[in-house]
């Protein structure tokens, strides 16, 4: 069985002008959205403040739960519906938990008991204090950045360094769009969105390597052919299994958003945009790349050996 | 088949033996995370300065003694925070005390003099701070332990954590607040005197004497956790006698089923509370635990057989609990609750059958596109998949590696990429074919142009998931050791056991074609 017929011969870098126009307009979106938003809309992993997550035994309407926590006066609080009717998730502020001894969650738990009695269980409880919250965020936004360090070495030590860098670029590219993809939709960002965000980084640069693998290969075989002409052959010569492998992992994502319960539902999600962005950008971000660096040192070798040559010709003149 | 095939499957199913002898049962072997099992995670900072603090006042007592044994007139001793400002009635005996600090109290150091030499201000050296501030946190950790060995959690751990914090798993606990409540109490049991002179209303409303507190005894409906009374008492500062000195607590059931807890004093404690109640026979002494006050009965005649008992309004388990806090001793400083992650079981047990169901669902759609796509290479490819999870499981479960819900991720991220090395190890031999190539000599190629490729999509991925384990936390941590063991699976799988096939496939016979 085959999708593709044998040999495709998609003119894909002519079109890269269209695409970086695409890319820099999802990738402003994303900045605009987060400029708007005051940053990512951290979840409690980050921000820190307490999640309970209860589950009533009969549909329990919403407002009866917020009458309940409201009177309690904790500022900024919310419930939202949490897959059924019967769970809720309620998050309140954190406060100075050492100064008091009953905990927010305790706080909340003993104010829905006096109301619902034994109708409700208790699934989750979640508190993340602020000090915890912002060490996490900052050991998470040192991880994305020493992974793309580590990454930058290994791929300028088996490939040149000009592939490393378009690597990196497309790369930096898709955490971008999925995280602007989550402020646009007002979703939350968790460490599991954030472990999605590193694995779409591990599977975007697993996409591009095989592309830049095929690049070198055939700047070996292919001395001579123009370079645009040798990326669009490597770009279709990768095109059936890019297309198979985004397509299989996009089954077993799908499988997971569908399958996998709320608790890893936005996890999926990332992983289901990632797919997508990260597909496109090692095709339409990380080759054009390679290409104007290619003009762009050919044409600074160029400008430096005519101004070679002229000198040598005005030094030729002077003697 | 020739040698090469054969110690080739030798190895293979080597591999994959040791694998299923480590992973199996899985159920017993494979470690569930909090989140798939239901149980709850904390983190606690202990409060280590406060154990500073406390310990410099004792220590500054036992200095003011000292140089009152030597003859030193002093008007006061005075801390604040983490100094100690003595103070002299004649300044010349200012020689005395730093004598005394350079021979005697070589964990003191003189900070600060004022011009006449009338006050010195001395704290603890850096390096005294330091061993008192880590004492405590040992201590506490060894409290922790004694308390969560006692309340009966199968597996907890409990493990110091950067400078001062310590972090707790208690895996399969139910009852969250009751836990809670026995690891966070700091258990400083005193025994004060209740200052009668005053009513404890008068001193609401005039306010308190310098020299008591006024404290409360709460009553909580047992039922409803309602406070449903809180009587004040008026009470001596003054420590009599601290819990440091009891070799025993038990719970025991009164004549009324009423539940309190019993305590023995070790030899020294039954003679100090000996010497107290003889003293003090007609007065009420409080028993305050962390700042409430339990019960304040009246001493009606000298205590001497080594017990006593703390009475109140309590249930047997918060008895129990009280008991245990009491034997495995008092915190040194109090924690402060940083972090908390409790999962109920039932939705644990939702949250693994989920996982489990679309990592199943995911995986057999790939298993059957695969078999279908490239026939034959399909069906090897499917193999190795499985070989490839076996191997996976067999890891974890030997490194004690803990399955959590983005490890299951982890898992199905792996079956993608160990898909894609298959794949580009197909398209590669269906391009030399295209090209005219024979079976034997496209396969060839085939492997060993991809396995470049391979390389370097896997080390890439592992340099990732490397750096991710580095800097993660928890469950970014799990799905970073699912994946790099994954993908070293991976490496072996679809390079090495695929290529074994494929060669026991073709064996000695000449296809013309190969249907992939």
């Amino acid at each position: 069985m085959q999708f593709l017929k044998k040999e495709t011969n998609i003119d894909f870098l002519s079109k890269r002008k269209i695409a970086f126009g695409v890319s820099f307009l999802m990738v402003a979106i994303s900045i605009i959205s987060l400029a708007a938003h005051g940053g990512p809309n951290y979840g409690v992993d980050f921000k820190g403040g307490t999640i309970v997550q209860v589950k009533f035994r009969d549909a329990t309407p919403i407002s009866q739960v917020r009458d309940v926590v409201g009177s309690l006066k904790m500022g900024d609080f919310s419930i939202q519906e949490y897959g059924s009717a019967q769970e809720m998730m309620i998050r309140v502020p954190v406060i100075d938990e050492a100064k008091s001894g009953e905990t927010q969650a305790q706080k909340v738990e003993t104010a829905l008991r006096q109301k619902f009695g034994a109708k409700f269980s208790v699934e989750r409880v979640e508190m993340v204090g602020p000090k915890v919250g912002s060490d996490l965020r900052w050991k998470a936004l040192l991880a994305v950045f020493y992974s793309m360090i580590g990454i930058l070495i290994y791929l300028a030590f088996r490939f040149e360094f000009r592939f490393a860098v378009g690597a990196v670029l497309a790369t930096i590219h898709d955490p971008l769009v999925i995280l602007g993809a989550f402020s646009v939709l007002d979703k939350e960002f968790t460490l599991t969105v954030l472990a999605a965000v590193l694995t779409i980084i591990g599977y975007s640069l697993n996409d591009t390597i095989v592309v830049f693998d095929r690049i070198r290969e055939n700047l070996r075989l292919k001395r001579g052919m123009p370079i645009e002409a040798l990326l669009n052959l490597s770009v279709n010569q990768t095109l059936s299994r890019t297309i198979l492998t985004s397509g299989f992992t996009m089954l077993v994502v799908v499988a997971l958003f569908f399958l996998g319960g709320e608790v890893i539902h936005d996890f999926a999600f990332a992983l289901m945009v990632g797919i997508v962005v990260g597909t496109y950008s090692s095709i339409y971000v990380a080759s054009p790349i390679i290409l104007y660096w290619e003009q762009i040192v050919l044409k600074k070798k160029e400008a430096a050996s005519k101004a070679g040559a002229v000198k040598a010709k005005k030094k030729k003149e002077g003697q | 088949m020739n040698r090469t095939i054969g110690w080739r499957l030798l190895l293979t199913f080597a591999v994959v033996a040791v694998s299923m002898f480590f992973a199996l049962p899985l159920d017993k072997k494979i470690n569930l995370g909090l989140d798939l099992q239901g149980g709850m995670h904390l983190v606690f900072e202990v409060d280590a300065d406060k154990a500073v603090a406390s310990s410099l006042d004792g220590e500054a007592d036992g200095l003011r003694k000292f140089l009152e044994s030597k003859g030193v007139v002093l008007t006061s001793v005075a801390r604040e925070n983490e100094t100690v400002t003595i103070s002299l009635a004649n300044a010349a005996q200012s020689v005395e005390v730093e004598k005394a600090v350079s021979d005697t109290y070589g964990n003191f150091e003189i900070i600060g003099r004022s011009a006449d030499k009338s006050r010195l201000t001395v704290a603890y050296t850096a390096t005294w701070r330091k061993s008192v501030f880590n004492n405590a946190i040992e201590q506490a950790l060894e409290t922790l332990r004694n308390r969560v060995d006692q309340f009966g959690v199968a597996e907890p751990t409990i493990q110091r954590e950067g400078d001062n914090r310590i972090l707790i798993q208690l895996p399969g606990v139910q009852d969250r607040e009751r836990a809670i409540n026995l690891i966070g109490k700091t258990a400083r049991l005193e025994f004060r005197m209740v200052n009668e002179q005053f009513s404890p209303i008068e001193a609401e409303q005039k306010g308190v004497p310098s020299d008591s507190d006024l404290l409360y005894e709460r009553k909580v409906d047992p039922i409803t956790k309602k406070p449903t009374d809180k009587i004040p008492f008026l009470i001596y500062k003054k420590v009599e006698m601290t819990g440091a000195l009891l070799s025993n607590a038990q719970v025991r059931v009164s004549d009324l089923s009423m539940p309190y807890v019993s305590i023995d004093f070790n030899r020294e404690g039954a003679r100090v509370f000996g010497d107290l109640t003889t003293a003090s026979v007609g007065k009420r002494m409080a028993i305050v635990l962390d700042g409430n006050v339990y019960s304040a009965p009246v001493i009606r005649e000298a205590i001497t057989g080594g017990t006593a008992m703390i009475e109140g309004s309590f249930s047997y388990e918060e008895a129990k609990d009280l008991a245990i806090v009491l034997r495995a001793g008092a915190l040194p400083a109090p924690l402060i609750k940083l972090e908390e992650r409790s999962v109920g079981p039932s939705l644990g047990a939702d949250s693994i059958r989920q996982g489990v169901l679309s990592a199943l669902v995911g995986g057999a759609l790939v298993v059957v596109f695969m078999l279908v796509y490239y026939r034959i290479g399909g069906l090897i490819a499917d193999v190795a998949l499985v070989f490839n999870i076996i191997i996976l499981m067999g890891a974890m479960a030997y490194f004690g590696s803990t399955l959590t819900l983005p490890g299951i991720a982890g898992i199905i991220l792996t079956i993608g990429i160990a898909v894609d090395a298959n794949v580009l190890v197909f398209e590669r031999i269906r391009e030399e074919l295209n090209m005219g190539k024979t079976v034997r000599a496209a396969v060839e190629i085939g492997f060993s142009r991809a396995f470049l490729t391979i390389l370097d999509t896997h080390v890439t991925t592992i340099v990732g998931a490397i750096v991710l384990f580095q800097f993660g936390t928890g469950p970014i941590k799990g799905f970073a050791i699912t994946l790099s063991i994954g993908l070293i699976a991976s490496m072996f799988t679809a390079v090495f056991v695929s290529r074994t096939l494929f060669m026991i496939y073709l064996g000695s016979r000449r296809l013309a074609n190969l249907n992939i």
